[in-house]
């Protein structure tokens, strides 16, 4: 196991793909300190950044363990493809970039894009998480295509943002347009979201078990379901289902709590 | 005065019949010489290596508003291509459609040293030679779009050749065209009225006047002016099932108008007009019919269009076809109407081995190289970005010279379209020699730039040299040596400085932009009539629409005497 501990508190932009257990796991503790990051525009390496000590490892999986704010830390762990990043602490941006295996765990807050372009593997946060989770890079259409996102608590906007595949679990309250461009996948918010869920799906799932304040007009209500099913675990609900986004022509599912949502009982005169 | 000499490479120089023979080649203050002084020369010993005229592009979308837009719609596309900043070049970003900079740098990394920007709208000029003027290390061109100007369209419905080639000589002056470029004759001014040309005999609305009538107007106006290139076109129905009828009709509808054996008309990225069938399901390739009538006729130029399976960018002035491939893909797409000159479209396209539809087209631009006889009119393009990037092109040249490299990518393409593929029953092969002809010599015959494209003394000391030795490497087994050598020129040499040494940047240099400077016997009077037109029609005045010369970076006006 290798442990970071950052030398101090990072007031600008550290880019730091290097830390990936790829990248760390078969090199020595003077290869790994001399491996080159950028703070702001600066060249650094691994070695003036962070404290870096190598203990016995306890599992098979190669682990990094990183102690303390890392907050302006980004990029870290992308494109891993298996191994474990233990961030005891917040994370940065791009948590997780482009991600083909592996685990991540953040004890505490991590940024935006965290999970973006995901291809397999797990990430937890233990607390919030910013905008556009397992989302695509801008421009693109390619979002997250597999792998589990699990967020205990509050996400931003643009939840799963054109994803592809996968489950992104948010246990307390999202912001606006989650699983916007959504093709398939399933985004499960267990809190309240502020709206505009599933603008521009084409297919995919997305289950509310709290309060939205309204339903995209270009969605129809198709049924009253007393659960759905979301990666072989049932949820009771009952749940209204809506099918959309028509605007786009599209098939995607949205589920979203009976109870929670007494304002949308209008609805029920369509069915 | 630098003076460089390159010794003991294999030149191949097809414009002077030079076929890889062991030669030195004399460079003296930026020409070609017989010889120069042994002791004081810098010398490159080229043993070993392959010695040919830099590299011309007749066709390659580098610089302009439309190139831009892509620039602007494709974030995604810059992220995963990083230049980084050298100590003496400049960074940039871009895969299908890269930066300005990072433009110059690539097309001197693979050796090549002139390039022809084919589509720039009139209105748009001044913002094509702002960026043209930022692309270093090439020498350009750019072919004014006027198959659909409403001048040229007035002038031809009236039977007025001589006046529509005094406007077009103004034109050419005006925005420092090079070349008379028509996309879809007639079909983007249509497109204004959400319509399109169906055939080369279907007429242009309000007009009354159909695209052969432009096509062979603008033909003939080309031979009065005595224009270095011929009419460069973008044939009607581009993109559609059953287009090579179309493309034939273009190309037989100036055959009358050839003379002497010159060419006549350039048909541009022929592989995306050479699709027979009636819809994508029974599309298939065309070429056989096209290479039939192109061997035998002489009248016919034309660059292959070459689809690489890769991510890139579509964009041309064929406003309607770009919404129909909208239609087709769902990407996201831009549209622009450009006054009263042409239309615009761009859309994201990914090119995947396992659809029949671009398996076949990937199949029919190699088809259509291999079977038109005659290296001399067909070149190699990959329409950048509309086939591929021209990164490419070292791919693209390897697939020609090896059967193996043909079949090794046959192999996993999706079967329908293998099975279909005519390129199974063929065996040609080009040699390096007939690799420097469609790379170099014939694009700059065909563009009628006489000091490039060849080694002669006084022509241009633009010179690529590639690490593969013609007498060790079998280029038809060995197609990933040669791959990786045309991929990093050993040395990019243009106007006799070194620019690229190993593949790396080590000079950078900014290029000429060549134009046309028609000289009539009667100068060219802006009437008044003119003025008031532009006054009504256009956004900007007569006044601020010729572009000065001063405004070009490096201007090299080639002087024509026109035959009126």
């Amino acid at each position: 196991m290798i442990k970071l501990t950052p030398r101090r508190l990072f007031r600008i932009p550290v880019k730091a793909e290097c830390i990936s257990p790829d990248t760390l796991a078969e090199k020595s503790l003077n290869e790994i300190a001399t491996l080159p990051l950028w703070e702001g525009n600066q060249k650094r390496s691994l070695s003036e950044l962070f404290k870096i000590e190598k203990k016995p490892d306890t599992s098979k999986n190669p682990t990094i363990q990183i102690v303390g704010d890392v907050g302006r830390v980004r990029r870290i762990g992308a494109e891993m493809t298996g191994g474990r990043i233990i961030v005891e602490g917040n994370a940065g941006m791009h948590l997780g970039e482009e991600m083909n295996g592996g685990t991540i765990i953040v004890k505490g807050n991590a940024g935006s894009w965290a999970g973006c372009m995901m291809k397999k593997g797990t990430i937890e946060i233990m607390e919030n998480a910013g905008d556009y989770i397992g989302a695509a890079y801008r421009g693109s259409t390619r979002g997250m295509r597999g792998g589990t996102i699990i967020i205990h608590g509050n996400a931003g906007n643009e939840v799963g943002c054109f994803m592809r595949k996968g489950l992104i679990k948010i246990y307390r309250n999202i912001g606006q347009f989650a699983g916007i461009h959504m093709k398939n996948g399933t985004i499960f918010n267990k809190g309240n979201s502020e709206g505009r869920a599933g603008a521009e799906m084409i297919g995919g799932k997305i289950v509310l078990c709290g309060h939205i304040p309204s339903i995209l007009p270009s969605f129809t209500i198709d049924s009253i379901k007393s659960s759905v099913k979301i990666d072989g675990e049932k949820v009771e609900g009952p749940f209204y289902r809506f099918l959309g986004d028509l605007a786009e022509n599209g098939d995607g599912k949205l589920f979203v709590s009976q109870e929670q949502n007494t304002h949308l009982k209008s609805y029920e005169r369509f069915l | 005065m630098t003076e460089l000499l390159i010794k003991n490479g294999f030149v191949y120089d097809p414009l002077n019949a030079v076929k890889g023979e062991k030669m030195d080649i004399a460079i003296s203050d930026r020409r070609i010489v017989e010889k120069v002084d042994e002791k004081k020369a810098s010398v490159i010993d080229a043993s070993g290596m392959i010695v040919t005229p830099g590299g011309v592009d007749i066709h390659s979308h580098i610089a302009g508003s439309e190139v831009n837009a892509g620039r602007l719609l494709r974030p995604e596309d810059h992220f995963k291509d990083v230049e980084v900043k050298t100590a003496i070049t400049r960074s940039g970003v871009g895969y299908s459609i890269p930066s300005t900079f990072t433009t110059g740098y690539r097309y001197s990394r693979m050796g090549y040293t002139t390039v022809m920007n084919p589509s720039m709208p009139p209105l748009e000029a001044r913002h094509t030679h702002e960026e043209l003027n930022d692309i270093p290390m090439i020498d350009k061109g750019a072919y004014p779009l006027l198959g659909d100007w409403w001048f040229v369209l007035e002038y031809l419905r009236d039977g007025l050749i001589e006046e529509c080639a005094a406007h077009v000589a103004w034109m050419m002056r005006a925005t420092k065209g090079y070349a008379i470029k028509l996309v879809n004759p007639g079909g983007p001014e249509a497109w204004g009225f959400g319509r399109n040309v169906k055939s080369i005999d279907d007429p242009v609305p309000h007009f009354n006047i159909t695209p052969r009538d432009i096509i062979r107007g603008l033909c003939k106006v080309n031979k009065l002016l005595n224009l270095p290139h011929t009419i460069h076109v973008h044939t009607n129905n581009l993109g559609k099932p059953g287009n090579c009828t179309t493309a034939i009709e273009t190309m037989k509808c100036v055959e009358d108008l050839a003379e002497k054996g010159r060419p006549a008309i350039h048909i541009t990225h022929c592989q995306f007009c050479a699709f027979k069938g009636s819809d994508w399901a029974t599309m298939r390739s065309g070429a056989d019919e096209i290479a039939k009538y192109v061997n035998g006729h002489n009248h016919v130029t034309m660059d292959m269009g070459q689809v690489v399976f890769t991510d890139t960018t579509t964009m041309t002035a064929d406003g309607p076809f770009q919404y129909n491939l909208y239609g087709l893909t769902g990407n996201k797409w831009v549209n622009h109407d450009v006054e009263t000159e042409t239309c615009a479209g761009i859309v994201p396209f990914r090119y995947r081995r396992k659809s029949p539809v671009h398996a076949t087209q990937w199949s029919i631009g190699l088809e259509l190289a291999l079977l038109i006889e005659d290296p001399w009119r067909i070149y190699l393009t990959t329409d950048h970005p509309n086939g591929a990037p021209f990164t490419t092109y070292p791919q693209v040249a390897s697939w020609l010279m090896s059967r193996l490299a043909r079949q090794a990518t046959l192999k996993k393409i999706n079967k329908r379209a293998r099975r279909k593929s005519l390129l199974l029953s063929i065996n040609r092969e080009y040699s390096f020699y007939e690799i420097t002809v469609v790379t170099r010599a014939g694009p700059a015959k065909a563009l009628g730039l006489k000091q490039k494209g060849h080694l002669g003394f006084g022509a241009d000391a633009d010179i690529s040299l590639y690490n593969i030795n013609p007498a060790l490497v079998d280029s038809s087994k060995e197609y990933k040596k040669v791959r990786k050598a045309f991929s990093k020129a050993a040395y990019t040499i243009k106007d006799g400085e070194i620019l690229v040494r190993d593949g790396q940047v080590v000079k950078t240099v900014p290029g000429k932009t060549f134009w046309v400077d028609v000289k009539l016997s009667s100068p060219i009077r802006s009437t008044e009539d003119l003025k008031r037109r532009f006054r009504d029609y256009w956004t900007v005045e007569y006044e601020n629409y010729p572009i000065p010369e001063e405004y070009l970076k490096a201007s090299a006006p080639i002087t024509i005497p026109a035959r009126i």
